[in-house]
């Protein structure tokens, strides 16, 4: 599997996702801490979390005895990059051109 | 004041030789970031993002706290203005591992006035850094979103 298989594998489960979100709003999370108030057993969060390690989006620092999770947003920017920014180009292309022959009629 | 930590992690196919020179040479960190890290990169020296644009305006400033090459940077981070203003600086801590065969490059930027503008602008900032110095070292190209644009050099 690919590093962009892997983050799009991970990104496919809303339980992730969800993980995601809340790492997002609050980053620096124990396990305990991102397992609070969620409808998920403490195992399948780690499994989750071993997922979204895995495609690097998820990264853990030791802080002492605790195991912090940090969320990555590298490899998204990656993929808004290769798969979205790419297809807005021609659209822009096509905005500028207008841009271009309104400001030339003005002349 | 509340402070706030991220963490961000790219893998690169390059050597930790290659990423350390991309991190601390002002000719190399302006082609795919269109800013200048300026310094002699000793402990306790101060280093400057400038302006790519030959004029050098300085954007941030910060003092070198460790320098381990190529494995291990960390240095404060402020506006200028607030360089020698404890309180208003955050810490970047780049770290450089190789695995396997890849580079594995950390950043970690904390010790951060949550909710500044410094805040809302290095969370915009890094993935962009980041993913550009990749593409950079992979294939030579920065991203256009960034470089390109910010050195205003032709595409």
């Amino acid at each position: 599997m690919t590093d962009v298989d892997k983050v799009f594998k991970a990104l496919a489960d809303p339980s992730r996702r969800q993980l995601l979100d809340r790492l997002f709003a609050r980053s620096g999370l124990t396990l305990t801490a991102l397992c609070e108030g969620l409808d998920m057993s403490r195992q399948a969060v780690t499994q989750h979390l071993e997922v979204l390690e895995a495609a690097n989006l998820v990264a853990t620092v030791m802080r002492g005895r605790e195991k912090l999770h940090f969320l990555n947003p590298v490899p998204v920017y990656q993929v808004f990059e290769r798969w979205i920014r790419k297809f807005e180009k021609p659209r822009l292309r096509a905005l500028n051109g207008l841009k271009k022959q309104l400001e030339r009629g003005r002349r | 004041m509340k402070q706030a930590t991220f963490v961000y992690v790219v893998y690169i196919a390059t050597t930790p030789e290659k990423v350390w020179q991309a991190l601390t040479e002002g000719a190399v960190t302006r082609q795919y970031w269109g800013y200048e890290n300026v310094s002699d990169w000793k402990t306790g020296s101060r280093w400057e993002h400038r302006d790519g644009d030959g004029a050098g305006k300085i954007l941030l400033a910060g003092q070198v706290l460790e320098v381990n090459p190529p494995r291990r940077l960390v240095i404060t981070w402020a506006a200028p203005e607030d360089a020698a203003n404890p309180a208003k600086q955050a810490r970047v801590t780049f770290e450089i591992e190789r695995v396997e065969k890849m580079v594995r490059l950390t950043v970690t930027h904390d010790e951060l006035e949550e909710g500044s503008e410094m805040h809302r602008g290095i969370v915009e900032g890094w993935p962009r850094v980041l993913s550009s110095l990749k593409s950079f070292l992979e294939t030579g190209r920065p991203l256009d979103t960034w470089a390109r644009q910010r050195t205003g050099a032709a595409r």
